[in-house]
């Protein structure tokens, strides 16, 4: 066998396992079973990484890195088939591709340039009430609102990040947690913006087809509704995937490491700290926007409450868990973090009591995460040389 | 002899009602080494921190060749060819050596959004091209090194993570090169290698001038052209090494008063 065709059969085998894990996950009822699964992805993924079999495979995805993007992406879309006719677990896929959008977004922020955001929820309900307000009140086309949603996000984000210019460490951090709230307040009091009620969101639609319809299959069944946006949330989160490998293994990627490292070295060797970090914390806001756009569609509903402080601590929990800089460990820690609770329904209630105790055992046990994030390769193939 | 490359005058930093630095005079030339002595607290990394725009100077003027470099942005300093060192390291160490060394060649990369995201054929050629002048320069300090590019610094020894950090400063071809007390936390041998070493490369660099901070009077003896002594932010003392150890000033500062 050729390196190249077991290269593939690595690749295959990895999203094939996971794409299992994740049906199993979403379809099973049993608490038990539920709770072993959890349990069993952990440690699965700890004995992984020790026994090497994760580097083998990390190694084939950076050889070819679209056919590991594009198999993985197959993989999304047969986990999507096979879940078809259910409501409850589509949506969940759906949240928790959103979900990793937005947290690759914060690990662009945290994980590359070193900016805490402890408000990265405000920059998703941002896109959600963009989005929420031009469906109403502008005939734009709906997949271009998307975009418009997220590059408001970024906007207000870039007019944030410059008083945290003026900080630093714990300060800039202050000056996020102030904005989260700072948002949520404002659309309670705010009428315009429905107040606390919220507002009503249209479906999505593209080219006159509605995503909020079932589509029916004949004979075969019908396929929820979900399953589309499940699809579109699917191909964001890919793109986004791909989009924040290429900008960790270019010079850019190497810059917002050097301001996280060490500002005062950055700038002595003539990189720009404030505009990386403007740069860092629009695109990861953008990223924001986005998920929160389609996630204003899919729920149909949007209302101050699902934009919670505790909202953006989940967030942060979610890079954390999956290692901080790790693109690929947000994938295991958002399905994680968003299933758990909603499957166990012991912990629904103590969930950010759970989340908080499990940052503490993170940060204390396994400090670069699930999948701790690997050495920088510019180009295919880089370990290998 | 050549015109001055650096020259520094009446350079006055002031912390509050501290004058760490004080209407300091200072001229470099091309292809000289100078060491920069005095004991603790004289103002010798002030003076660096100053010349690379860390600290803003409260008065005086530094011109670089025909241009006025005057309290600019550190970014700039680079720019216009003065690297260093740091006192205590400050290298990225979860990072490759090889990106520690790119963080120190920046002025020489591209950094264009969309070329580095899509594309990426230029980046390929200046990647490739990279890797093989990061390993020239590690091996003229050591070919163990060169072979550990792709490592994290680390994973690296003291002697190494030195040997790094000059060669990220070295690795943009400056004109001038501020190294901050290179001995620190090593041996005598490994001091004596090093400086082997760099003075060995400083013959491929053409032009390079070199200031030196040093504890170790030995490495200061052996490589420098020229002292300059600091005392309480003030030059007491310039010349050459043999001339400077006996002046009584000097001595003085160092060892106390009579």
């Amino acid at each position: 066998m050729t390196p190249g065709k077991r290269d593939f059969r690595a690749l295959i085998v990895a999203a094939g396992l996971a794409a299992l894990f994740v049906v199993l996950f979403l379809h099973l009822e049993a608490q038990w079973a539920i709770a072993l699964l959890a349990l069993g992805l952990v440690l699965g993924l700890y004995f992984a990484v020790r026994a090497g079999l994760l580097a083998r495979v990390q190694a084939a995805a950076s050889h070819h890195p679209r056919a590991a993007i594009a198999i993985n992406t197959i993989a999304g879309i047969a986990i999507i088939a096979v879940l078809r006719e259910e409501h409850f677990a589509l949506l969940m896929l759906a949240t928790v591709c959103l979900f990793v959008t937005v947290c690759l977004g914060l690990t662009i922020q945290f994980g590359y340039a070193g900016i805490v955001n402890f408000s990265g929820i405000a920059f998703f309900g941002i896109g959600a009430y963009t989005t929420a307000v031009l469906t109403a009140h502008s005939a734009i086309p709906h997949l271009l609102i998307i975009i418009v949603s997220g590059l408001v996000s970024g906007l207000i984000g870039s007019l944030l990040i410059l008083p945290m210019l003026r900080t630093r460490g714990h300060y800039a951090a202050l000056v996020t947690i102030a904005f989260g709230i700072l948002f949520r307040t404002f659309l309670e009091v705010n009428d315009t913006l429905g107040g606390p009620q919220g507002l009503k969101v249209e479906g999505m639609r593209i080219l006159g087809w509605s995503l909020n319809d079932n589509i029916s299959l004949g004979p075969l069944g019908t396929v929820s509704f979900y399953a589309s946006y499940a699809m579109l949330a699917l191909f964001v989160a890919a793109a986004a995937f791909t989009l924040i490998k290429r900008l960790e293994r270019s010079w850019i990627g190497l810059n917002l490491d050097a301001v996280r490292t060490d500002e005062t070295a950055a700038a002595s060797f003539g990189i720009d700290v404030p505009r990386w970090k403007i740069f860092a914390f629009t695109a990861g806001n953008c990223l924001a926007g986005v998920a929160g756009a389609i996630y204003a569609m899919m729920s149909g509903y949007i209302a101050p409450a699902s934009f919670n402080f505790g909202d953006s601590l989940l967030l942060v929990s979610i890079v954390l868990l999956g290692g901080s800089g790790s693109a690929l460990g947000v994938l295991p820690a958002a399905l994680l973090v968003v299933v758990l609770p909603e499957k166990l329904q012991i912990i629904q209630e103590y969930r950010l009591l759970l989340f908080a105790v499990l940052v503490i055992l993170i940060l204390r046990f396994r400090p670069d995460g699930l999948l701790p994030r690997t050495m920088r390769e510019y180009l295919p193939g880089w370990g290998r040389k | 002899m050549s015109a001055p490359t650096l020259d520094v005058t009446g350079l006055t930093v002031r912390f509050g009602g501290l004058v760490a630095l004080n209407s300091f005079d200072f001229a470099l030339r091309s292809e000289e080494l100078v060491g920069l002595i005095g004991p603790n607290g004289s103002g010798k990394t002030t003076f660096f921190n100053a010349l690379t725009g860390i600290y803003p100077p409260a008065s005086g003027r530094v011109t670089l060749g025909n241009d006025d470099i005057t309290g600019l942005q550190p970014q700039r300093i680079y720019d216009a060819g003065i690297t260093r060192t740091f006192q205590r390291l400050r290298l990225a160490l979860s990072l490759s050596v090889f990106d520690n060394l790119m963080i120190g060649n920046h002025r020489n990369l591209y950094h264009g959004i969309k070329g580095n995201l899509f594309g990426r054929k230029r980046l390929r050629q200046q990647v490739e091209e990279n890797v093989e002048s990061s390993r020239r320069l590690l091996e003229q300090f050591s070919a163990p090194l060169a072979t550990r590019l792709f490592d994290s610094v680390f994973q690296l020894p003291m002697i190494d993570r030195r040997r790094v950090e000059v060669c990220r400063a070295l690795i943009s071809s400056p004109q001038i090169l501020l190294l901050d007390e290179p001995s620190a936390g090593m041996t005598h041998e490994e001091t004596r290698a090093l400086m082997d070493d760099l003075l060995a490369s400083r013959e491929r660099m053409p032009g390079l001038a070199i200031i030196l901070i040093e504890h170790e009077m030995g490495v200061i003896e052996r490589v420098s052209d020229r002292c300059v002594v600091l005392n309480y932010g003030q030059k007491i003392a310039e010349g050459s090494y043999r001339d400077v150890s006996g002046d009584h000033k000097v001595r003085a500062a160092y060892l106390g008063e009579d």
